[in-house]
């Protein structure tokens, strides 16, 4: 292909700017009904809930747009610690990230290396067999194994590892392992699909030029699946920051998070506006945390990545 | 807007008149004037991204030209989509479908014809046998050898009498050995069905072997059309001289007339007007370059040279020169002459005037020479 | 190879070895990765094994308790006698049905358009697909409910349903791009070559090839579908899916055919997965 330099000039006739025509429009025939989908029902709903959160009014005679930032505001400064269930949700997501993590590269990294083709079908299939049971009945049944009477606390109970009356639920430690528990494959299948595009040879060729199984793990295993555990970081951050059901299932008083605040602002308390303001805070924030990650650790095509 | 009827004669079964395509601000092809007879066998050559495969994707209607027509049997087929052209190609990759046999694949596009599934099936079998997989019908594609695959591809294309049939560098993917028994089998399978095939490839042995006529192109335009004998031994640009083999190219006008090389040696080359400006060059392939002792020849092309290698290859030695003004000079000796060629040696080096050529200076647009055959 | 030819052949250095003296290389064994990967999958399958071992535990009130009272098929045999059970049951699998369907018949040309063509505002639609699966759940709910509610639309089946499709065409669009991209554009410009029209390419060749990516979209979609919670807890009104149904129990005393339908949908879905399995590694 050469630079641009001047072409003769007969235009092409109309037909050919028909076909042309015709060609062009297609893409935008297929794509019209998704595209009408996604922004009436996706796109609009959250740019409207961005107006909500400026309205001001009460449940009984309904809102209307004010223009009225200070909603933002008041959530650092009002009488209900918005603020304080934000930094939990972050610290519960975060923590339940990073858990997630160390737990998912291991049976990964096992899996696609040291397994036989034959076998990694069915323990890949172990793994995602908890998606098998609806997510809240898998949630309960902590719930129920944690509890007083479950058979784990009296275990523990009798190994004297916990005291009479006393469980683990209601505590951060038991809602961020609920976190790890159900979002565990959302970890592991996309470390494992990036593990599998890594070119075998290239581990015989760290260990030619003289690297030992730590240096070829470090320096060429890690860096090839940072596409695999940036879109598991995506998908386990952004459901565990804003989850509402581990927290209320296995957890207490103390570990109020912002998923639950914005329920009970939208059907408890029925404040609109403040519900949508901590929707938008919310969604700020993790996009502020992944664009950073993504700027910091540097990847590649972001459509790659799901 | 009237269309206008093709400016040449109406029996070409392909000709392009003006065609270009632009992708942004790049050109693919730039204006591209070319005519391929009825039954030829033509090759467009040239490196990776000089637009022959553009060319080709705009003949079979996968990409519109940017201005421009095409013409299939002079009727103007610019506007068509692939499907309602008739031409048909053997893709790079050959584009096999995977979830169909041998046999389904064959029978594709007599089916989109409206051939009833009997007959579609019976001509699929007369084209496997011309291709020679009797009895193949019943397998996959996955099933079959790189070549196999490549038979059936043609013989997809074939059984649809196109009026043209156009070939995606078809021989990429074999190897060396496939490929050199395809390249007679092709020729044999063009000549018995008759057909005009439009081949493309960047191999110019491949190129050279198998066409009637062949094209060279280089940057989106065409350099050089002509028979393969005629485009190799009088190329008409030193891009078109040097990518169809090597080729010794010589400084001229720097003293003297514009025919005269910088050590003083006239220059003649017969049946060629001589070049009234400077900047042009003296073609010569290595192997019409004759060696002597030195001061035995004398008269216009010849000179003398240096030798500061050589390298035995079996039938011939390869041997490098410096000329006096130093330029190299690569020259292919058969009779290795032990005592003549020795490193270091100072030598005649002569060649004939109908094996020589003037070049053109290098941004001088080409003035294609068609041959009258 | 014989005694005589490894004799014959000239040597340098050691002798060659006879075969029986060679000694045989075992590769190295380490324990440590595959009882980690135990472990995990038995943290992972506990609660499973809990809800079916529950399933079958003899209730206090009809609430089910953790501590082993007794086996009983009780709960199986009366599967409909909680009331509601079998509609949210239902309700749940209509919707992930319809909602898998709808987002496959949008998606799919929206797929097509995105790995086929290039287009001014292709970016613009990518960018919304990941902005799709990259909003938490929670504010895609809050924001639907928010809309829905200023549009004075009443809640229901509908509603959850547009919403189900809204989140389900992001992932249906993801899995067949990466399909149809995987696939290439060779074999309908071959078709096309062939003198197929686009439609006719699209039936005789881009659909049967893509047709396992369909499956596998269209199964992706039920299963974010009929396990959603969070979403569907803002739109729903009073319709009531499986999931909000089991939460309602939470923390009061589950009855114990909340475990039951768990249970058969587990094992059915394992044994179709099991079936799968077999049909794929007998094929070559």
């Amino acid at each position: 292909m050469t630079s641009a330099t001047t072409l003769p000039e007969a235009a092409p006739t109309r037909r050919v700017r028909l076909e042309a025509l015709r060609r062009g429009v297609t893409p935008y025939l297929l794509s019209i009904a998704g595209f009408g989908w996604l922004g009436f029902f996706f796109v609009i709903p959250l740019v409207s809930g961005l107006l909500v959160s400026l309205m001001t009014g009460n449940p009984d005679q309904g809102y209307v747009l004010t223009w009225n930032w200070s909603v933002y505001a008041d959530l650092f400064t009002g009488p209900t610690p918005y603020w304080l269930y934000l930094v939990r949700s972050l610290t519960y997501g975060l923590s339940a990230t990073a858990f997630t993590i160390i737990l998912a590269f291991p049976v990964a990294y096992f899996i696609a290396f040291r397994v036989s083709a034959r076998w990694k079908t069915t323990l890949l299939a172990l793994v995602m067999v908890t998606f098998f049971v609806s997510f809240i009945i898998r949630t309960d049944m902590w719930f129920y194994l944690l509890g007083g009477n479950g058979p784990i606390t009296r275990v523990l109970v009798h190994l004297h590892v916990l005291d009479h009356g006393q469980t683990f639920l209601s505590t951060p430690g038991s809602v961020i392992g609920g976190m790890v528990y159900n979002d565990f494959a959302f970890m592991v299948l996309p470390i494992y699909v990036a593990m599998e595009r890594i070119d075998p040879r290239l581990h015989e060729a760290s260990n030619d030029l003289f690297g030992n199984r730590a240096n070829t793990f470090f320096r060429v295993t890690v860096p090839l699946t940072r596409s695999g555990v940036f879109s598991g970081i995506l998908l386990v951050l952004i459901d565990t920051v804003g989850d509402p059901v581990n927290s209320s299932i296995l957890g207490g008083k103390e570990t109020y998070t912002i998923g639950q605040a914005i329920q009970n602002a939208y059907f408890t308390t029925q404040q609109y506006n403040v519900a949508a303001a901590l929707s938008t805070l919310l969604m700020a924030i993790l996009g502020i945390i992944l664009f950073l990650y993504a700027r910091v650790v540097g990847t590649e095509n972001i459509e790659d990545l799901i | 807007m009237s269309e206008a009827p093709p400016p040449s004669s109406s029996e070409a079964a392909i000709s392009l008149r003006g065609v270009s395509r632009r992708f942004g601000d790049a050109i693919a092809v730039n204006n591209l004037e070319l005519d391929l007879a009825q039954g030829e066998f033509f090759a467009l050559l040239g490196p990776s991204g000089c637009g022959k495969t553009t060319t080709l994707r705009m003949v079979g209607g996968f990409e519109l030209p940017s201005t421009g027509r095409i013409y299939l049997d002079g009727t103007d087929v610019t506007a068509l989509p692939s499907h309602k052209r008739d031409v048909n190609t053997v893709f790079q990759s050959y584009a096999l479908f995977p979830h169909l046999t041998v046999a389904e694949n064959v029978i594709y596009g007599l089916r989109r014809r409206g051939t009833a599934k009997k007959e579609a099936f019976t001509r699929a079998e007369e084209y496997l046998e011309l291709v020679g997989l009797t009895g193949f019908g019943k397998r996959r594609p996955t099933q079959l050898s790189g070549g196999q695959q490549q038979r059936v591809a043609l013989a997809r294309a074939l059984v649809n009498h196109p009026k043209v049939l156009l070939l995606d560098e078809p021989m990429g993917a074999l190897d060396a050995q496939i490929r050199k028994t395809m390249q007679t089998e092709l020729k044999r399978i063009q000549r018995e069905v008759g057909i005009t095939f439009l081949y493309v490839t960047h191999d110019q042995a491949e190129a050279m072997s198998m066409a009637d006529r062949l094209a060279v192109m280089n940057k989106g335009r065409m350099e050089d059309i002509g028979t393969p004998a005629r485009v190799y031994d009088h190329p008409s640009t030193a891009f078109v001289a040097s990518f169809l083999g090597s080729c010794n190219v010589l400084p001229l006008g720097t003293e003297g007339g514009p025919t005269t090389l910088p050590d003083g040696s006239a220059t003649l080359v017969e049946g060629a007007t001589a070049p009234a400006t400077s900047g042009w060059s003296l073609g010569v392939r290595p192997e019409r370059v004759n060696l002597a002792e030195a001061g035995t020849v004398s008269g216009p092309n010849a000179t003398t040279a240096t030798i500061t290698d050589v390298t035995y290859l079996g039938a011939v030695s390869e041997v490098h020169l410096e000329t006096a003004w130093g330029t190299p000079v690569q020259v292919l000796q058969q009779r290795g002459d032990a005592g003549l060629l020795v490193p270091g040696r100072q030598v005649a080096m002569s060649w004939k005037a109908d094996e020589c050529f003037w070049l053109p200076p290098e941004n001088e647009t080409p003035t294609t020479q068609e041959d009258a055959a | 190879m014989s005694d005589q030819t490894l004799t014959r052949r000239p040597t340098f250095g050691p002798g060659p070895l006879h075969p029986d003296d060679i000694p045989e290389v075992k590769p190295r064994r380490k324990l440590g990765l595959p009882l980690f990967y135990c472990g995990i999958v038995t943290f992972l399958l506990i609660p499973i094994v809990a809800m079916i071992v529950y399933s079958f535990n003899v209730p206090t009130r009809n609430a089910i308790t953790p501590v082993w009272q007794g086996f009983t098929l009780d709960a199986y045999l009366n599967l409909f006698a909680v009331q509601g059970i079998a509609e949210a049951f239902f309700t749940s699998v209509a919707i992930a049905a319809a909602s898998g369907l709808v987002s496959v018949l949008i998606g799919l040309p929206m797929a097509l358009a995105l790995s086929r063509y290039r287009f001014r505002g292709k970016g613009v639609l990518n960018s919304m697909i990941f902005l799709d699966i990259s909003a938490p759940s929670i504010v895609v709910g809050s924001s639907a409910l928010a809309f829905f509610l200023s549009l004075n639309f009443t809640m229901g089946w509908t509603t959850i349903l547009i919403v189900h499709v809204a989140f389900n065409i992001a992932y249906v669009v993801t899995t067949l791009r990466a399909r149809l991209s995987g696939m290439g554009q060779n074999l309908e410009q071959a078709a096309g070559d062939l003198g197929a029209s686009p439609l006719v390419g699209f039936f005789t060749v881009t659909l049967p090839l893509v047709a396992p990516g369909i499956v596998a979209a269209f199964l992706l979609a039920f299963a974010m579908s009929i396990d959603d919670y969070v979403i569907t807890s803002f739109v729903n009104g009073s319709t009531e899916t499986f999931p909000l149904y089991a939460y309602g129990f939470t923390k009061k005393g589950m009855a114990p055919q909340v475990l039951c339908f768990g249970t058969i949908v587990f094992v059915v879905a394992v044994c179709l997965a099991f079936l799968n399995g077999l049909l794929n590694r007998r094929r070559p």
